[in-house]
């Protein structure tokens, strides 16, 4: 049992294979344990093919499960639910729908359409882009399986809490006009068979890994770089837990920022490992990536400016006061 | 109508799609949809999209110009 034990953690998670076949093939070189270029190249090598090893496996096995989902059955799944536990359900799928944010629009139109409660479109359209592959792929290898997970679990609640709020809010007529029409097809697209969805994995792992891949790479290096580039106090007086609006800056600071989600989250490490306090570089990556501009310049055609305000305003509160609770538990984490 | 409709928002992959639909089908065969309230008539909810005599046979994702000619006389 112990033997097993030791076997998961020396084997698969540290990949001790993979280490000693890096020294396998630097010795021949001169580069031996011990020298100084010997360990640098260890470390980048090792390094990296840790992280390709680890996302490329992560992503293909969630690529798949993702195939059992397309938008259309998410809705006939959430269609079944009630009330608060629709909420949940539309929260949960949303993460598990493959998602672009360019079929923001069909598809809030096709879940109006179908009847589903604004609130519970709207939890699906929170948790798609905050708890997504790409997103939580990076997190992960940037500040660890820890805070992913808790990235994950408030995410989801303030999908489903705010979705829920907004539902409350009785907002249905704040929807554009032309959303509104007939109940569409139920039909699913096409039937996949294990081929198929081997093939969408596959697809879904090559296209995930090439956007996600520069960055990892831009982590790794930030890591050793900020140690020389921006000054600790400075940093630490803005963003560190001297300053009781740090919060409140970051996720503000972080809805606008035009660039790619995926830019943000080297920026959010190099910040953390400055000083910043770990729930202001939560509430900044999902500002981030919930809160940005070409997602909320499509919601602006499908939804009227006061429940597009509606729904900024209550994102951003969680977004908040996720950040600091966990600023707050951060001591005992 | 055009017989082939893609159908999408704007963005690099729905503009990718409609390239590849015309590398396939010559340029007068195929109609590039980008009005929302047809995309969601249509019943299309992930885009891009390739709609073939009214009805979607692919959705989210930009199929290669072989891969269309095949939806589209196969």
């Amino acid at each position: 049992m112990e033997a097993l034990g030791s076997f998961v953690m020396d084997q698969l998670l540290k990949m001790q294979w993979l280490s000693g076949l890096v020294w396998r093939l630097l010795s021949p070189l001169g580069l031996t344990e011990g020298t100084q270029w010997g360990e640098t190249l260890h470390f980048f090598a090792y390094d990296t093919a840790k992280i390709v090893i680890l996302l490329v496996t992560m992503i293909f096995a969630i690529g798949y499960v993702q195939s059992f989902f397309p938008p259309e059955r998410s809705r006939r799944i959430m269609g079944r639910f009630k009330g608060f536990w629709a909420n949940v359900a539309g929260a949960l799928l949303g993460t598990v729908t493959p998602f672009c944010s360019c079929s923001s629009i069909p598809l809030f139109i096709g879940f109006t359409r179908a009847g589903l409660p604004l609130g519970v479109t709207f939890s699906f359209l929170i948790s798609s882009p905050m708890v997504d592959l790409g997103s939580l792929v990076l997190i992960m290898s940037t500040f660890g399986p820890g805070v992913a997970a808790v990235y994950t679990v408030v995410g989801l609640l303030i999908a489903i809490l705010g979705g829920a709020f907004i539902e409350r809010l009785g907002m249905d007529d704040q929807i554009a006009d032309f959303v509104r029409g007939g109940a569409p097809d139920d039909a699913e697209l096409m039937a996949m068979t294990v081929r198929d969805r081997l093939a969408f994995a596959g697809r879904e792992t090559w296209s995930t890994f090439k956007k996600v891949f520069p960055y990892v790479l831009a982590g790794v290096a930030i890591g050793s770089l900020i140690h020389n580039w921006i000054p600790q106090d400075a940093v630490e007086l803005v963003l560190g837990d001297q300053n009781p609006l740090a919060v409140v800056l970051a996720t503000v600071v972080g809805a606008p920022i035009y660039a790619d989600t995926f830019g943000a989250i080297p920026i959010a490490e190099a910040l953390y490992y400055k000083g910043t306090q770990l729930g202001t570089v939560l509430a900044f990556m999902m500002s981030v990536t919930v809160l940005s501009i070409p997602s909320l310049t499509m919601l602006s055609r499908v939804v009227r400016p006061r429940l597009l305000g509606t729904f900024v305003a209550v994102c951003m509160a969680g977004m908040i006061v996720s950040g600091y609770v966990f600023n707050f538990l951060q001591p005992f984490l | 109508m055009a017989r082939v409709q893609v159908m999408g928002s704007g963005c690099k992959k729905c503009r990718q799609l409609y390239e590849n639909a015309v590398k396939a089908l010559g340029e007068g065969s195929v109609e590039y949809v980008t009005d929302m309230a047809r995309i969601a008539d249509a019943g299309v909810m992930a885009t891009p999209a390739l709609v073939v005599d009214g009805r979607p046979v692919s959705a989210g994702r930009v199929l290669k110009p072989s891969e269309i000619s095949a939806l589209v006389y196969g």
